[in-house]
């Protein structure tokens, strides 16, 4: 029976329902079970639900070697840029052990952290870094949507043998939407088609989702059916579900929070140059920030993140292409 | 001597002391009978014998052991095979690792070794996981955590040993201090050492035990650990004991670029500083001879026992780097496998 749920608490229902089947399974991060009231706490005790101080590098550290050793632990970083001052735990440690010891170990860990903070939250706490993780072999990156999504990602990040990084969208936290009860697991590099339509695809991942979803709308109030398909995980990335949908459509608008660079757009795109060229009647057209840190002041923040209007702009560019390529 | 070990225990020790060093001599000398069989960079555990042995003969054998990128001696003290281990380094497929790891990420998880990192100090923090796991598990494990002067003023180190006091974790952080952090020496780059003070002081930032030890002499760093070792299977938290001895090898071998054949450079304090009579004086207090010296006195092995010790130390070797050799080396499309669990 699915229910009612906010995005936000959907994850955590995932994580007391996975900590409850799994006593492997724990819980730590900075300011989280301070006192005796905490129902984490109360649910799981001190062992497996802790306090940590402001140190990531131990945190994520601790947690690789106790995921080598048997735990899988899941940490709770709140924003995906205080990664940033333990990037060698993230990206040189944890994806690189098993490997290098030849399959002999695993490294099942959950690092948990919101990202994308268009609240005015200005250039340190506003800013989408998965571009960096989804190209390191050997770690995951779950990237959920909507509320089922989170449950579901969770419980297989959690379920997973291998570091995921879990990023949701702080934007999207008080979103609600149907949640199904009890076991939900969403297999990795499985996408989702969000909304069906034979026009144009478009791409996108966390709250682009929603922006997206909303475009298409209005979009289709003028005759334009666009689908909209949300990867959910960008590593493993399922391009074949894209590809499909390109065959159909032969336009791809990519649609993406982060700087150009640095977004899962243009890793998509770099994909479907290779593997989807024959499918193309419009070049790829990719909607991401402007190149720029994020600033504080709402209007110049609106300014350069992608919203449902520039969205729509470039739906209807591609989809004009169809005169002169024709 | 004083101490309260049996002569089966300190035969034990001076064997794996000198297991180590020939395992190390042999590494070395691949370098010049075998070029280019060694690839990347390789680490060595000269200078460091006394002190590896002497603190591990305080473990049981599920305790964890967690060093560096200088891990050689660790794997040969936990029993881990010397053949797959020298494979390893020779990149064959019957290394412990199947060669995906090298010199540099030795592991034996079934030994209780359950892998390395080479970035400094990173592998601190993850010694204090496997001591989480026994703490959350109740296995009754202890960790014996080994990092180098260097590691010591990495983040790592102070994040780690602070998170490890507040949660009692049950480990030991051995802090070897073999005086070079690479290439410079510790009083250039360490507080502690450029006012004079132990590197152990830095314990009392964590308001836990620090200890400082003579790293030359395995019963005296034996003593040490195990005090610490005792403290942490009663639950009381980490120790701080920094090992003084001296790396009788350079910090690793030349990085050279290929074509240029991979050596093995003098050590540093001739190499950079010029300065002979300090690594003569080191020469002098080598552990193995100190240690020797100290059977010999106390009657536990005569001359002869030891040069059998020390012969079929060096034959283990021999065969350790024969087997390496036969080996072959891994199908190129093995490269892609272990990405994922």
């Amino acid at each position: 029976m699915p229910r009612e749920m906010m995005y936000g608490e959907a994850m955590a229902a995932a994580i007391v329902e996975e900590m409850q089947r799994d006593a492997s399974v724990i819980f730590y991060g900075q300011n989280m079970a301070m006192t005796e009231r905490d129902p984490m706490l109360k649910m799981f005790g001190k062992n497996r639900v802790r306090i940590a101080p402001i140190s990531e590098t131990a945190e994520i550290g601790i947690a690789v070697g106790a995921a080598i050793t048997g735990l899988r632990p899941i940490v709770e970083l709140w924003m995906s840029e205080f990664m940033l001052v333990a990037m060698d735990q993230v990206l040189n440690e944890a994806p690189r052990l098993r490997y290098m010891s030849g399959g002999q170990v695993k490294v099942p860990l959950v690092l948990k952290a919101g990202f994308g903070f268009a609240a005015g939250w200005a250039g340190q706490h506003s800013n989408c870094l998965y571009h960096t993780m989804m190209g390191i072999p050997g770690l995951k990156v779950a990237v959920p949507s909507t509320p089922a999504d989170a449950k579901g990602l969770m419980a297989a990040a959690i379920r997973d043998d291998n570091p995921v990084m879990y990023l949701h969208h702080y934007m999207l936290t008080l979103d609600t939407g149907e949640v199904p009860e009890g076991e939900y697991v969403i297999p990795f590099g499985v996408a989702d088609v969000k909304r069906a339509g034979s026009d144009v695809t478009i791409v996108a991942t966390g709250w682009m989702v929603k922006k997206s979803l909303a475009a298409a709308e209005q979009l289709a109030r003028e005759g334009i059916g666009a689908e909209v398909i949300d990867p959910r995980t960008l590593a493993p990335l399922d391009i074949d579900t894209i590809l499909a949908s390109l065959r159909k459509t032969g336009r791809l608008v990519l649609v993406d929070q982060a700087p150009r660079h640095s977004s899962a757009a243009v890793v998509i795109a770099g994909e479907i140059a290779e593997k989807g060229f024959d499918h193309l009647r419009a070049p790829v057209v990719m909607v991401t920030a402007l190149d720029a840190s994020v600033p504080y002041s709402e209007p110049m923040e609106n300014y350069l993140l992608p919203n449902e209007e520039k969205i729509a702009r470039a739906v209807r560019s591609v989809v004009a292409e169809r005169a002169v390529r024709v | 001597m004083t101490t309260n070990l049996g002569n089966d225990r300190l035969i034990w020790m001076y064997t794996q002391m000198a297991r180590i060093r020939e395992f190390e001599e042999h590494v070395k000398r691949t370098f010049l009978e075998h070029p280019g069989a060694m690839r990347g960079h390789t680490h060595l555990a000269d200078g460091a014998e006394a002190s590896i042995v002497g603190a591990l003969a305080s473990r049981n054998p599920k305790d964890f052991v967690m060093p560096t990128y200088r891990c050689h001696g660790q794997a040969i003290v936990v029993g881990s095979s010397p053949r797959k281990t020298m494979a390893e380094l020779y990149g064959r497929k019957d290394g412990l690792c199947k060669g995906f790891g090298g010199s540099m990420h030795l592991a034996d998880p079934e030994r209780s070794f359950p892998g390395t990192s080479a970035i400094v100090g990173q592998s601190i923090a993850h010694a204090a996981g496997a001591a989480l796991t026994a703490q959350v598990k109740n296995t009754g494990q202890i960790v014996y955590s080994f990092f180098g002067d260097g590691s010591s003023k990495q983040g790592a180190f102070y994040e780690t040993l602070n998170m490890a006091a507040v949660w009692k974790l049950p480990i030991v952080f051995i802090l070897e201090n073999n005086e070079y952090q690479a290439y410079t020496h510790v009083s250039l780059e360490d507080a502690n050492a450029a006012a004079g003070d132990p590197l152990s002081k830095k314990a009392d930032a964590f308001s836990i035990p620090g200890v400082t030890v003579d790293g030359t002499d395995p019963l005296k760093v034996y003593a040490e650990v195990t005090k610490a070792a005792e403290r942490a299977r009663a639950g009381q938290g980490p120790t701080l004991i920094e090992s003084k001895f001296y790396r009788l090898s350079a910090h690793g071998n030349a990085i050279t670029v290929p074509p240029v054949p991979t050596q093995f450079p003098e050590h540093e304090a001739i190499g950079v500083y010029g300065n002979k009579t300090e690594f003569k004086a080191a020469k002098e207090r080598d552990p193995l001879l100190l240690f020797r010296a100290q059977l010999l006195r106390s009657s536990v092995l005569t001359e002869n026992e030891l040069r059998r010790i020390d012969d079929n130390a060096r034959a283990e070797m021999d065969d350790a780097v024969a087997f390496a050799l036969a080996s072959p080396l891994p199908a190129p499309e093995e490269a892609t496998n272990y990405v994922y669990a």
